[in-house]
């Protein structure tokens, strides 16, 4: 796999390099953006490289092939306790990270929801604060994010062609007068930037065969690896951030596939894990200097963790749907997505069409269900439709990762605790969702519907936000720390709030904005 | 599993048992993948008599009327292979048949439908309804012939239907552009 190799190569003590942790879509994006300015990089990544020809068409394989499955526990009041105590979240350790089986939506978050603080009011319950960066400061990155993804219905990109789960949904919504299309999709309507058109595959949760939806696999890395400045190392598991006396980042410490623990110096530090594993991570770094772990003189390292306010609703019908052929995210609605008070809920929520394979919806439509009712939803597999809701979600300092001292990773590493308590705005939301997406499957004539709960948390965010002010957060407004200045946040944890889209698009942004800000501190030799 | 004829080595096993069993349905979808209509599954660790009330029960569990005996099998051939490599699994599978059995005044299989329904239904929330549940929630389903029967295309998919249907529904509306997006090479 030439596209893969490392043509330049760093040693341990090169200090003049950033290393940076994940390949996702943070840090592969992150890659890209600093290897092309002529920076040297060095990506740990803690999964395997699986590329398109590896994929596998049927569901569980490939969710062991791809999935982040070390141990993890949970705590708090949210159903996925019960239902997948060791599995919060469902996200990825390969190289690519989760844009492998992400589906691909890429919504640019509203003004107002960098604003929330202000437009909300104080919430009770909710540690609510604006973003120090607004919509318009992020804008032109936006633009060059969708150019860069190849994003659908902008730069001139046609929408995707609707399937049979999407003409379902634009029916329903005809009726209740909601605006429905194909969506904004980094997945290619025709072949463009060197991959091809999609083929309406519906295994975009399971990698994309055709690489026709944007990844940092086939994507940022490979453009990184060619400019002769970034080298990717696979199967390395970042354990420690190690920094000198004066609490500048040094370097980290990780695991090789072996096992066996490696030193790379830096000149700088970002951290990209997704939500979970970069605060602790962090967490997992105290020292004597730093006794609370790194970057956490505000206590709010894992803090306001947000998995956005999601739940799904299903529908059979008398005649024949075969929702899971083509693009498994392949209509929107963005009716709701406003903050609206009247409807008794601060923000909104996205509605997306989403199907799952015949194994996925047995282990999702109702976790824990046996009988007839479950049988009966099963046996109308064929004539189902579905969709996804996912709103903004409310921060609490109470939801959390913390780090779980009892058990230990196969590295010996304590692992996280995930903590969740659904705010009555996030349960007062749901039940609107719920609501509406029954409503428009009613309209079409649904014979029975089914409102599905949340599964893993696949949008992890907050876990180290950005804030103005260094006692409010973790990060500024490029993601760099308050408390060391070469150690930077480069994923979904710096969201300050979750708005109600998906978020991918606004990580791919800020890593796009980050890296042109790094980059002027390097020439500047701030850092 | 299909077999014809059915073979030998189901029946010269040492150790372990084996399911076997004719299709019900003649022209339904599973018997059209079928080489032919008589079906075999071999365990290596549970008799028989174990695997065949671990069918039953699993019918009880996820009951889907016209779902073919051969498809529960591949339950019971996943149970035994968890066995294989857990001794607690076969201790708690083992022991679960025979309290079953006990509680049925002998064999389990011998009660009506509405009885074993019934002690199924007792047994919810136990270790040995929770092994059987959760290991079936997820082989009943993830399997070629119960693609077939529920109407899932499964691999077929790989190579994308842009071509083969992803948009013939035909019983609404059709959305046409611009909310829905132009066919490539249309
Ligand atoms: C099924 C599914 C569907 C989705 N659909 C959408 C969508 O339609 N639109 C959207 O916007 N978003 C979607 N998402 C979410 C999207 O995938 C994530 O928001 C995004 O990938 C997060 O980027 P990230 O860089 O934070 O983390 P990731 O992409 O998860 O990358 C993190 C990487 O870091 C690595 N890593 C972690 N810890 C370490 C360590 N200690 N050392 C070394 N490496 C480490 C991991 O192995 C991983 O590869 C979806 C997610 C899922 C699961
Ligand atoms: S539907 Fe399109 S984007 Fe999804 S896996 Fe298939 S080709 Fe890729």
């Amino acid at each position: 796999m030439a596209q893969f190799e490392n043509r330049k190569s760093f040693t341990h003590d090169d200090d003049s390099v950033v290393v940076i942790i994940g390949s996702g879509a943070g840090g592969g994006t992150l890659a890209n953006e600093l290897a092309q300015q002529g920076i040297d990089v060095v990506v740990l990544e803690a999964g395997a490289l699986h590329d398109r020809p590896d994929f596998l068409a049927d569901e569980w394989p490939a969710f062991s092939q791809l999935s982040w499955l070390d141990n993890r526990t949970t705590s708090g009041s949210w159903r996925i306790a019960k239902d997948f105590p060791n599995l919060p979240t469902w996200i990825c350790k390969t190289v690519g990270g989760t844009t492998t089986h992400w589906a691909g939506a890429s919504l640019r978050i509203q003004p107002h929801e960098f604003a929330v603080r202000t437009h909300y009011g104080a919430l009770e319950g909710a540690n609510l604060l604006d973003w120090p960066i607004g919509y318009d400061e992020l804008a032109p990155y936006y633009a060059r994010a969708e150019d860069k993804m190849g994003v659908t219905r902008t730069n001139d990109i046609a929408g995707l062609p609707g399937n049979n789960n999407f003409k379902v949904m634009h029916a329903g919504a005809q009726k209740l007068g909601y605006e429905c299309n194909t969506g904004h999709m980094a997945i290619n309507s025709q072949a463009r930037d060197g991959r091809p058109g999609c083929q309406q595959r519906g295994f975009c949760f399971q990698g994309c065969r055709f690489g026709a939806k944007w990844s940092t696999l086939y994507t940022e890395l490979p453009a990184a690896l060619v400019t002769g400045h970034a080298e990717l190392r696979t199967n390395a598991h970042v354990a420690q951030i190690e920094h000198d006396a004066k609490g500048r980042a040094t370097g980290v410490t990780y695991f090789d596939k072996d096992g066996k623990l490696h030193r790379q110096k830096a000149r700088l530090v970002a951290v990209a894990g997704n939500s979970i594993e970069t605060p602790r991570l962090l967490l997992n770094s105290a020292s004597a200097m730093f006794p609370d772990g790194l970057a956490n003189s505000s206590g709010q390292v894992g803090r306001n963790y947000m998995r956005h306010m999601t739940g799904s609703v299903y529908a059979t019908f008398d005649e024949p749907v075969h929702m899971y052929r083509g693009t498994t995210m392949a209509g929107i609605i963005s009716a709701e997505a406003g903050h609206d008070d009247s409807r008794g809920f601060a923000g909104g929520y996205e509605m997306e069409t989403l199907s799952l394979g015949l194994p996925f919806m047995a282990a999702f439509l109702d976790p824990g269900a046996w009988g007839e009712k479950f049988t009966g939803a099963m046996d109308q597999y064929a004539h189902m439709a579905g969709m996804w809701l996912v709103g903004e979600d409310m921060p609490r300092e109470t939801n959390r990762v913390t780090l779980n001292h009892e058990l230990k990773d196969q590295h010996g590493l304590p692992i996280p605790n995930v903590h969740y308590d659904d705010h009555p705005n996030d349960e007062a939301m749901r039940e609107h969702a719920y609501q509406k997406g029954s409503e428009l499957y009613a309209a079409v004539g649904a014979r029975d519907i089914y409102r599905v709960p949340p599964y893993p948390s696949t949008h992890n965010l907050g876990t180290c936000r950005m804030s103005a002010k260094a006692q409010d957060g973790v990060c500024n407004a490029y993601g760099q720390t308050h408390d060391i200045p070469n150690l930077f946040i480069s994923d979904g944890s710096q969201f300050t709030t979750s708005a109600a889209e998906n978020p991918t698009l606004t990580i791919v942004s800020l890593a796009i904005r980050q890296a042109e800000h790094i980059g002027r501190m390097m020439k500047e030799r701030v850092v | 599993m299909f077999s014809r004829p059915l073979s030998r080595r189901v029946f010269l096993k040492s150790s372990g048992g084996a399911l076997v069993g004719t299709l019900a349905f003649a022209t339904g979808s599973i018997a059209l993948l079928a080489p032919s209509r008589s079906w075999a599954v071999t365990t290596e660790l549970l008799t028989t008599h174990e695997g065949e009330v671990l069918l039953q029960f699993t019918r009880h569990v996820f009951p889907h009327r016209d779902l073919e005996d051969a498809v529960y099998a591949l339950v019971v051939k996943d149970l035994d292979r968890q066995a294989d490599t857990d001794p607690e699994t076969l201790t708690l599978l083992r022991d679960g048949v025979t309290a079953l059995d006990r509680q049925a005044g002998g064999d389990w299989l011998a009660l009506d439908a509405a009885q074993r329904q019934a002690s199924v239904a007792e047994a919810a929330g136990s270790a040995f309804f929770e092994k059987i549940r959760s290991s079936a929630v997820v082989s009943l389903y993830s399997n070629p012939l119960a693609f077939a029967h529920f109407g899932y295309q499964g691999e077929e998919g790989d190579m994308g239907y842009l071509f083969k249907g992803f948009d013939d529904l035909t019983w609404l509306p059709d959305p046409g552009v611009p909310d829905s997006g132009p066919i490539p090479g249309v």
